[in-house]
């Protein structure tokens, strides 16, 4: 057994589970909030991307230093994943809330498909590359070689965004009206909460979460084109609903678990079969624990 | 019922008309050049620049007097690329008298086309099917192209690397799909055979997030080159992340990744990649003008393929012209014996069919352009 080799797989499972992360803690967020599988996340997640091409671009034209064409990028996407965010919301699913689920996720689907379409046609079809913002660290230098410095960086990243998004629910107002409005929309309405207002915040939150993952994941991978939000997309979901979709430590739990197994599979046994190993293993999981590791267990009203 | 009457009164005078139409079309004597290819659908970029470049080279030899005193004619076909629909299409080109045909351009369709072709003593060139079987086979000795394939590329890595790398230990990465996994398991036997070991030999997803686990096996397994069957995109990210994590083993890629968009988006990365791409020809006179023709006619730059497709128009057209007929034997001797001057340069063709002195170069990525490596 070749422990280093071990160490660097480890490394790798959890860069990758991070990014996953990253994009699984907006899935699961709007899921916990309206019982929405918002598919259009992941082109949420490529507009983050596109617009901190567009602005580190302009900015580095210009001559601003990297920290500050970081910071100005990040802003900006997240505004602008924010807007689109509660933009779609307002379009594609308040008017659907009361009509069946079934309806709203063909409405989800319909946005992806929808916005995907818009980033190929408006921008381009080609690969972009998307230049490193996160510099190279000199300290860390000597771990480069396990984990780089943007990797360390999107880790933690994840954990912090996971901290901040737990402390957000579980202990501030709009928390509490959150969790109220997830349990009874009816009733919290009733209290006096303003649902569509709750609603929208949690668009507007998980949108731009999936903006701050979709710059550094770019500028981690270095190239960018409108179809890399589906792909991310619909591994962050299976991440979700593996660590129990609706529970925000599940998301992180889901991910790290998926990136594990896609890495010591790739590194013990054949990267040919890396996606069927990840979905035996989601499947495996599902067969003892159906609403996913840390996920409630719903009881049916019939 | 009435109307009934009329109508197929309507349709069958419709159809005498062009029934006579295309009689009048049979009677005027000339040389009919079937061509063949994707021109419609998803790779229709692949088959249309190839209908142009018939095109040019047909409108100029009429301009010149045609050949052998006749005017050339072109019989345009879509294959859609599709192996199920080729068969049509060549029994089609067949049944119209197609003397000689330019196509087809993909592999499979090709493949499934060639049977016909041979039972009606056809001479078929391609442009662009790159599958080794074609020729090597010596199925169909009525097929020729103008297009290396793709075991030639696979030997010129093994050249390449054995003699300028100095490899010992090699890595073979591809994407899994039709072209990428074809190439690596050419270069897995061309490999193995010239002494070099293949330590590692796997498929990757492509638009994967992250490739830090493979990349972390090549290192474990301490290639002297990693060898990549795929195109361009997933080639950045790998090259990309084994420099992020100070890897410095070479790589090397097939035509798939020399292409700009590799050296555009990989950035600095991209620096002292190696890539075989086809020979550069863009100083040949013959290439400039057909590109400028091409230029004047349709106004935007000629497509995939197309300086392999007005080459082979010309090779075809000159075998009509040299043998004096078009009788299969006659023209295959042609083919096989005389040189012809074309945009590729000055070509005939080897037993199997495949044209000479055409073919591939390694290219190094240097100071951000592939610079050919003599």
């Amino acid at each position: 057994m070749d422990f280093d080799y071990f160490t660097q797989l480890f490394f790798g499972g959890l860069t990758r589970g991070s990014i996953y992360a990253l994009i699984a803690l907006g899935y699961t967020m709007v899921y916990g909030i309206i019982q929405l599988i918002n598919f259009a996340h992941g082109e949420i997640y490529m507009i983050g991307a596109f617009t901190g091409l567009i602005v580190s671009s302009v900015l580095t034209m210009m001559g601003m230093p990297t920290l500050g064409v970081i910071f100005m990028a990040a802003m900006a996407a997240v505004i602008y994943s924010s807007a689109y965010g509660y933009t779609m919301e307002k379009i594609a699913y308040k008017p659907l809330r009361n009509a069946p689920r079934l309806s709203a996720l063909i409405s989800a689907i319909g946005m992806s498909l929808f916005l995907q379409n818009y980033v190929l046609l408006a921008q381009t079809s080609d690969f972009l590359p998307f230049p490193s913002l996160i510099p190279d660290f000199e300290f860390w230098e000597p771990y480069a070689h396990v984990i780089t410095s943007p990797e360390l960086v999107i880790l933690i990243t994840t954990f912090v965004v996971m901290v901040l998004l737990t402390v957000l629910i579980k202990f501030t107002k709009i928390g509490k009206a959150m969790r109220a409005t997830s349990q009874d929309q009816v009733m919290a309405a009733l209290l006096g909460i303003n649902v569509d207002r709750i609603i929208s915040i949690t668009f507007v939150v998980g949108s731009a979460t999936a903006a701050i993952g979709g710059i550094l994941i770019a500028s981690h991978i270095g190239q960018i084109n409108f179809y890399m939000g589906f792909i991310a997309g619909i591994k962050a979901f299976v991440a979700a609903v593996l660590g129990g979709i609706g529970s925000i430590p599940g998301a992180v739990l889901g991910s790290f678990i998926l990136g594990w197994t896609e890495s010591f599979f790739t590194g013990y046994i054949s990267s040919d079969y890396e996606d069927v190993f990840a979905f035996i293993i989601l499947v495996v999981i599902l067969i003892f624990r159906p609403s996913g590791l840390l996920g409630k267990s719903e009881t049916q009203k019939v | 019922m009435k109307k009934m009457g009329k109508l197929f009164a309507v349709l069958s005078t419709l159809l005498f008309t062009s029934v006579a139409l295309t009689g009048s079309c049979f009677a005027a004597d000339t040389i009919k050049l079937g061509v063949a290819g994707a021109h419609s659908g998803d790779l229709a970029s692949y088959g249309l620049p190839t209908v142009k470049a018939a095109e040019l080279v047909v409108k100029k030899i009429n301009a010149n007097g045609g050949v052998l005193g006749k005017q050339v004619e072109l019989l345009v076909e879509d294959d859609v690329c599709k192996p199920e629909v080729a068969g049509n299409t060549a029994t089609k080109l067949v049944s119209d008298g197609a003397d000689v045909v330019l196509g087809h351009i993909c592999s499979g369709a090709t493949k499934a086309g060639m049977g016909f072709y041979k039972d009606a003593k056809i001479v078929a060139m391609s442009p662009s099917a790159t599958t080794p079987d074609l020729t090597l086979s010596g199925e169909y000795p009525n097929f020729f192209r103008t297009i290396a394939h793709d075991a030639v590329q696979a030997k010129l890595q093994v050249k390449f690397a054995t003699e300028v790398l100095k490899v010992k230990t090699i890595a073979v990465l591809h994407d899994k799909g039709d072209y990428g996994k074809g190439q690596a398991l050419l270069a897995q036997e061309y490999f193995t055979a010239a002494g070099v070991k293949v330590a590692l030999f796997e498929g990757v997803t492509p638009g994967a997030v992250d490739y830090s686990a493979i990349v972390t096996k090549v290192r474990r397994a301490k290639p002297d080159l990693v060898v990549w069957g795929g195109y361009h995109p997933e080639a950045s990210k790998i090259v990309s992340l084994m420099r992020k994590k100070r890897m410095k083993t070479a790589f090397i890629g097939g035509d798939g990744v020399k292409d700009d968009t590799f050296i555009k988006v990989a950035g600095k990365y991209a620096e002292g990649v190696y890539a075989t791409g086809p020979m550069d020809i863009s100083k040949n006179p013959l290439a400039i003008q057909a590109k400028k023709e091409h230029q004047d006619a349709y106004g935007t730059d000629p497509g995939a393929f197309f300086d392999a497709a007005y080459s082979a128009a010309l090779a075809l057209l000159n075998a009509i012209d040299k043998a004096g007929s078009t009788d299969y034997d006659a023209i295959v001797k042609v083919l096989h014996t005389e040189y012809v001057d074309t945009p590729l340069g000055k070509i005939r063709f080897d037993e199997n069919g495949d044209a000479t002195g055409i073919g591939f170069s390694v290219y190094k990525v240097e100071n951000g352009a592939f610079v050919e490596q003599k």
